[in-house]
């Protein structure tokens, strides 16, 4: 069975549906006056006819006709006062592109920093976009955005020329000014702006400024709002308050998939100023406050009916037998079968081994939440999303509405991961609030986020590779059941090859997460090139750059090494070091790890981390460096501790007391080498440098112990697995550089 | 039912009219519209939702605001005095120790109480003193430097 839908997404994104492209329609002159004037340069989507085609602008007046309405991808405005703000559909939750994206306008539109100003997010200021995920935005939207304000720059140089009537080459913008050096006068782009009424629709291929002559993006800029967030002031959507409104709750069903078979909402609605209401299978009360709130939920009399349900402990036997194929991998099996199963045949060295992840949860700090209010038929919901136009779009499902009647704001979020990429919230709150007859305030509590949210998919790995004498990767197989196809390639060299993903009726609802499953591809690819790199009876780093061809990668690989000092580690009993690499969304990362393991007490600490990351011409060094070190951090979580524990359509575990997710303790010391290509193109890094870690400490964890753990999390209840540390008191103890090196037992079963 | 009638908030005396029962936190946040406290857990595991209670920090989402009486609170919003911020907030903004920022009132307010504690902290104290305290996002690293610049600066050993 296969389950792809039809999107250019990753099939995992199941939460991700299409819809069509957003036309901006406008009337140019109200619009412009809408804005108080001033320049409006608009960028059309790579998909919309080309511009040129769309007549061209005529300066101070508008347009000479009205042209058909152009599907646009990111606006910016220059106001008489020389303010520019830019209009994206984009999200900031944390992954600081409020920041880089203002640094991106700023450099190429010659403008100090703090002239630039963005709207993120608010489906009716901003242009369509389909979501803040994919690590998508430095790559796309900020190429879309500096030819943007490189377009905005051109007009600017012409309004001045036009005015001083000398050749536009003759001029330059610097520091928010047009300048005139010969004739020595220059304009600022606030007297330019002033008494135009000017917008321009310009195609996506502006020529932009290359990376080696940026002057204010490339270069560490400090966080734009940042002082709103160090004295509370900024106001997330749980922070935010409408006159008369409500604070809302929703009665849970008590497992997943129950129906509701009886309802009393009398008591609650006996309680003064409290609004108790069923829709459906749906049940919600709003209040004045938030405790009386509470107390009407709890005074909601619902029985449920539920039905049995796979729990954790057949979980990987039903997602390994519930795997499908399609036609097209059947046929690639089919081709690749012979020449891989003779190459398996003749390979000096063989590793067959299963690797199994756990459903995690996001556990964004700030839960789901939205407030909604309905005015004219229409409804306005700010929410904490990735996906404005999403949540858009579920509204105006679920309420029959057209979209023109569906508002959504997104405030910079506190955190999604990849896990606020759906509107249930919104929806909830707008359907309280409908019936109601006013505005509600909906935040989830930690248990609903642990359990109504969606998780990261579980999965099985199934991985067979071979080598040659010398160390030559000669034959590999990957089978991924159900955690995903993201990075499920190998970046290393090899002749026969099968590498599938195979769908599975997940029995949790699942989706995106930061990554994807590039962490649990890589976790068992890099896993499995350890086990053979120990067969071969090679350094783990050589029997990589050995069998690796890829020069980005392998320049990270290096670096990572020399600021590591992988070739000069020292020994000692219990440490252990472990590396692992890969590529994902224009990333290139190499993480080298150090941990301390006490076999007797079972319990594992990562010491140090050295990750290197080449994603081209870097924005903002320091923000970097930050969201690197944090999705280190946060991929601690997966590769320790993190499993959803579930039975029959109930979470056992959710509740922070219960899921462990990683603290203050359990931070390494985390060292980032920035290789910065100018000489290539940007892209993203929210997601990619969480790949390498699980890898690196499993490796490492390995060299510490001689135990090859091949489940995430790798310390379920914070200690070895009893298994592994029967694995490993088999197995032959440490070597390392010089010293003799062990066979390292092929495992069968998943938990060894 | 018990009701509470006023508060002691960052230094001024605030007329509340509440149910004994309900959080420190509804009522700052919802009564008070002191939003830089935040819920994140409602079980006292993440610390977003610290306050300083006669300087003593307090899971505000597990205090009933009945419990409070006349101590004095000071929330994320009173630290900042004449327009300075305090140097806690200060090192957190100059070392860019958020990303997200929504654990970040919580990890302020509770690093001032430590610092107050332990002005001279290794870092081993400080993790150890913060270790309640959840920053999703992995800030962590970034928070023990700030808190250390922080601490610097106030014994006066930093500009």
């Amino acid at each position: 069975m296969s389950r792809r839908p039809e999107l250019e997404l990753e099939v995992e994104r199941y939460e991700a549906r299409a819809r069509p492209l957003h036309w901006f329609e406008l009337d140019r002159r109200g619009f412009m006056r809408s804005l108080g004037g001033g320049i409006a340069v608009m960028l059309s989507a790579r998909t919309a006819a080309p511009a040129a085609a769309l007549g061209a602008q005529e300066s101070g007046g508008g347009f000479r006709r009205e042209n058909a309405p152009h599907a646009i991808s990111a606006w910016l405005h220059i106001a008489p006062d020389g303010a520019v703000t830019v209009f994206t559909g984009k999200v900031e939750v944390g992954q600081n592109i409020r920041t880089s994206l203002s640094q991106t306008v700023a450099d190429e539109l010659r403008v100090g920093l703090e002239r630039v100003a963005l709207v993120m997010g608010d489906t009716q200021r901003t242009p369509f976009d389909l979501g803040t995920f994919g690590s998508r935005t430095t790559p796309q939207m900020g190429t879309d955005l500096r030819r943007a304000a490189a377009a905005a720059r051109g007009v600017l140089v012409g309004l001045a020329a036009q005015r001083w009537q000398v050749a536009a080459g003759w001029l330059e913008a610097v520091e928010g000014r047009v300048v005139d050096r010969a004739g020595k006068r220059s304009l600022s782009y606030g007297e330019l702006a002033q008494g135009q009424l000017l917008a321009e629709i310009i195609p996506a291929d502006e020529a932009m400024t290359p990376a080696a002559d940026w002057t204010i993006a490339g270069k560490t800029a400090a966080k734009v709002n940042g002082r709103d967030f160090v004295t509370g002031q900024h106001r997330y959507t749980p922070d935010l308050k409408l006159p008369g409104m409500l604070y809302g709750k929703v009665v849970r069903p008590s497992a997943f998939g129950a129906t509701l078979t009886s309802l009393d909402l009398s008591a609650a609605q006996a309680m003064p100023g409290v609004v108790a209401m069923r829709d459906g299978d749906f049940i919600g009360v709003a209040a004045p406050d938030e405790l009386t709130a509470e107390r009407a939920a709890a005074a909601v009399k619902a029985e449920w009916k539920t039905t049995p349900q796979i729990s954790n402990r057949e979980l990987f036997a039903y997602l390994r037998s519930h795997g499908g194929t399609n036609a097209r991998e059947r046929a690639q099996a089919a081709a690749a079968a012979g020449g891989l199963a003779a190459a398996l045949q003749a390979a000096a060295h063989r590793v067959k081994a299963t690797y199994t992840v756990e459903y995690i949860a996001h556990c964004p700090l700030e839960p789901r939440a939205a407030l909604a209010t309905w005015e004219d038929g229409g409804v306005t919901v700010w929410t904490g999303t990735q996906r404005p136009f999403g949540v858009q779009q579920e509204l105006a499902q679920a309420f029959h509405l057209g979209e023109d009647k569906v508002r959504v704001i997104v405030p910079d979020t506190g955190s999604a991961y990849g896990g606020k990429h759906t509107g249930e919230c919104a929806v909830e709150a707008a359907r309280i609030a409908r019936a109601a007859g006013k505005p509600v305030h909906l935040l989830w509590t930690r248990e609903e986020e642990f359990t109504w949210a969606y998780f990261r998919p579980a999965g099985v790995i199934e991985v067979q590779g071979g080598i040659a004498a010398d160390g030559r990767l000669t034959a590999w197989e990957f089978h991924n059941y159900n955690s995903g196809g993201a990075a499920l390639n190998t970046m290393y060299e090899v002749e026969h090859k099968l590498e599938e993903f195979h769908a599975v009726d997940s029995p949790l609802r699942q989706g995106s997460y930061r990554s994807l499953a590039a962490a649990a591809n890589h976790f068992a690819r890099e896993s499995a090139m350890d086990e053979l790199a120990h067969m071969a009876g090679l350094d783990p780093l050589e029997f990589r750059m050995q069998n690796l061809q890829h020069a980005r990668l392998r320049a990270a690989y290096q670096a990572a090494a020399e600021k590591f000092g992988w070739q000069g580690r020292k020994r000692a009993p219990g440490r252990g070091y472990g590396l692992a690499g890969g590529i994902e969304k224009g990333g290139h990362l190499a993480a080298c790890a150090e941990v301390e393991v006490d076999q007797g007490r079972g319990t594992v600490r990562i010491e140090r981390v050295v990750v290197a990351f080449d994603c081209g011409a870097v924005v903002n060094p320091n923000g970097l460096r930050n969201t690197i070190s944090g999705a280190i951090t946060m991929g601690i979580g997966g590769a320790l501790y993190e499993a959803i524990e579930f039975a029959d359509g109930k979470i056992l575990n959710p509740t922070l007391v219960r899921y462990r997710v990683p603290r203050f303790r359990d931070q390494p010391r985390v060292e980032v080498v920035l290789l910065d290509r100018k000489d290539q193109p940007s892209f993203g890094a929210g997601e990619t440098p969480i790949v390498g870690l699980a890898p690196a400490v499993a490796n490492a964890i390995f060299d510490a112990s001689g135990m090859r753990i091949r489940t995430l999390p790798m310390l379920p209840g914070g200690k070895l697995p009893a298994g592994a540390l029967t694995a490993g008191a088999s197995a032959a103890t440490t070597a390392g550089r010089g010293i003799k090196r062990r066979q390292s037992p092929v495992c069968r079963a998943s938990l060894c | 039912m018990a009701r509470v009638a006023h508060l002691n908030v960052n230094g001024t005396r605030r007329a509340v009219d509440v149910d004994a029962d309900a959080t420190l936190l509804s009522v700052l946040r919802d009564q008070l519209d002191l939003t830089g406290t935040k819920f994140g857990c409602g079980e006292g595991q993440c610390a977003a939702c610290t306050v300083l209670l006669d300087g003593t920090p307090r899971h505000s989402c597990l205090t009933r605001v009945g419990e409070v009486g006349e101590r004095q609170i000071t929330t994320i919003e009173g630290l900042e005095k004449d327009g300075r911020l305090h140097p806690v907030q200060q090192a957190f903004l100059e070392e860019e120790a958020m990303q997200c920022a929504y654990c970040t009132s919580g990890m302020i307010l509770g690093a001032v109480a430590f610092l107050r504690r332990n002005p001279n902290p290794t870092e081993a104290e400080t993790i150890a003193a913060m270790d309640g305290h959840l920053c999703r996002c992995g800030t962590y690293q970034r928070i023990v430097r700030a808190i250390h610049l922080a601490g610097a600066r106030m014994r006066g050993e930093k500009a």
